[in-house]
């Protein structure tokens, strides 16, 4: 096991730039370990290029990458889809690519932390979007990451389905301290579940908020506010 | 003849389960009742009946009875067996050539850049030529001996298997490979976990065409020029007007077929058991 990281993930003046379309132009952003932090953009505001960026997924010597990414420590993602294997059981996507010696226990002890248990060795395909969603989790999890990306992994879930993720994530987070970067959309999650939330515009930072301690009952001010950044009315406080 | 089309192994493998039938997967499931026999029962004894009454002549088609005792016939002499086993060999040899070149071709061109760039454009010209218009060439090549049937048979197998692998791995989900390196996958693994249960289905369609292509391949090859194999037992029984003969050839050949359709169907079955619709048949 690696020594704890203590150093933030760090994103200097990064540029992104698709052919002559700037997705990114200079963001700066600080993930520090053990913190939740979400990053809320509309589509198209670049949020999935950054997230691809620290995860690896680009390549930052490409041409059209300019700035400093440092990441310290492991990294790991969960997508906006499980993206499980279909033709592997679940234990199997968990551990497949982990190179110790315990991954199979280390497999089931992720999959028992996220409740599936009992689906270990089920064929992908016949869970729920829950459950798969969970999978994906444990997969993230079992890799002890430093940084653990998250990208819209509750987008495509039911409303009650998505209330039992967040709780499973801050309970997650709570007990394996990884820095998180959660991806979103919808601003209730980001100001449920984040120490900072971050507004993403026209690939830069625009604003940065602390909600305060949790549990948080009321954050409606700030959510009109965020809103308002977003470009959207909020017609409570009309 | 027996081959299929790419849509037909997942629906058609359902009835031929030996488990009872599931309600839940109700609708897709078709027995085969006693009713569906009416039809092809009634053929044979119209058949027959024609013969007896002489308005089918016996050097034009033998009637159902004479094919039954002349397969009695040949295999007591042993004509049959022998023939059988020579046109197996043949097919088996001829086959594996096939199958191997155009796996490790397909898989070479769907994974590297230069693979695809050498090898995809001269194999995609070549395929559109009927392999089987080049018999007359393969016999001033090779003589009429054993090797221009097993490569008449392998060229045949290669192009379908091929194009199915290649574009198999081609269509492997980009998702699932940038999954498998964020998940830190090393490039064996990701072969072994992504690309190839991923190419499988489609590399899985090539494998029961082409074994269609074999047999067809096989039938052509013996009957133009041969002095053994089935091809051969069929030609010969021509020289002697043996219609019953013949028709026992073309049965044998079609049970092939059948046979070797069924054994891909087997193998489709356990290797894509993940995919829900097969997952509920062996729950």
């Amino acid at each position: 096991m690696s020594a704890p990281v203590t150093a933030p993930a760090r994103v200097a003046g990064l540029v992104r730039d698709f052919g002559g379309r700037r997705v990114l132009e200079g963001l700066d952003l600080t993930v520090g370990p053990g913190e939740f932090v979400a990053l809320l953009g509309r589509s198209g505001s670049g949020k999935s290029t950054l997230l691809r960026v620290l995860a690896g997924l680009d390549d930052t010597a490409a041409e059209g990458v300019e700035g400093t990414v440092e990441v310290p420590g492991s990294v790991a993602v969960a997508f906006q889809e499980p993206r499980l294997l279909p033709w592997r059981s679940v234990r199997d996507n968990v551990l497949l690519g982990l190179h110790r010696d315990d991954a199979a226990d280390a497999a089931d002890r992720a999959l028992a932390e996220v409740g599936l248990t009992e689906r270990a060795d089920a064929w992908p395909l016949t869970l729920s979007g829950g459950e798969a969603q969970r999978a994906s989790l444990a997969r993230a999890l079992v890799r002890e990451p430093d940084l653990l990306l998250l990208d819209e992994p509750f987008g495509a879930l039911d409303a009650l389905t998505r209330i039992a993720m967040h709780d499973l994530v801050l309970d997650l987070w709570g007990r394996h301290r990884p820095g998180i970067l959660l991806v979103t959309h919808d601003v209730d999650e980001a100001l449920a579940l984040a120490d900072r939330v971050l507004v993403l515009d026209e690939g830069r930072i625009v604003a940065d908020h602390a909600p305060g301690p949790r549990p948080r009952h009321d954050v409606a001010d700030l959510r009109s506010t965020v809103l308002a950044e977003l470009g959207v009315i909020d017609d409570a406080t009309a | 003849m027996s081959t299929t089309l790419p849509g037909a192994p997942a629906r058609a493998s359902a009835p031929s389960s030996p488990t009872p039938p599931d309600p839940s997967s109700g609708p897709r499931r078709r027995l085969p009742t006693w009713q569906r026999w009416i039809s092809p029962v009634a053929i044979v004894v119209v058949w027959q009946l024609a013969s007896t009454t002489g308005l089918l002549a016996e050097d034009e088609l033998a009637s159902p009875w004479r094919v039954l005792t002349a397969a009695w016939d040949v295999t007591l002499t042993g004509e049959l067996p022998q023939g059988l086993a020579v046109s197996l060999a043949r097919v088996v040899v001829g086959f594996l050539l096939g199958a191997v070149v155009g796996l490790v071709l397909g898989v070479w061109s769907g994974l590297s850049r230069w693979g695809g760039l050498l090898i995809d454009p001269p194999v995609q010209m070549l395929r559109t030529l009927p392999h089987l218009a080049l018999v007359p060439l393969f016999i001033l090549w090779f003589g009429v001996q054993e090797t221009p049937k097993v490569l008449l048979v392998a060229l045949g197998v290669l192009f379908p298997i091929y194009l199915n692998v290649h574009a198999g791995v081609r269509g492997v989900d980009p998702k699932l490979l940038e999954m498998a390196r964020v998940s830190g996958f090393d490039r064996r693994e990701v072969i072994r976990h992504v690309v190839v249960p991923g190419a499988l289905p489609s590399a899985l369609t090539g494998l029961r065409l082409s074994l269609g292509i074999a047999w067809l391949s096989i039938v052509v090859a013996e009957t133009v020029s041969s002095d053994s194999g089935l091809g051969y037992m069929i030609t010969d029984a021509r020289e002697f007007l043996r219609t019953d003969v013949i028709v026992v050839g073309l049965v044998v050949y079609a049970l092939l077929g059948l046979g070797t359709d069924a054994l891909v169907r087997r193998i489709e079955r356990r290797a894509l058991r993940w995919r829900p619709v097969l997952a509920g048949a062996d729950a």
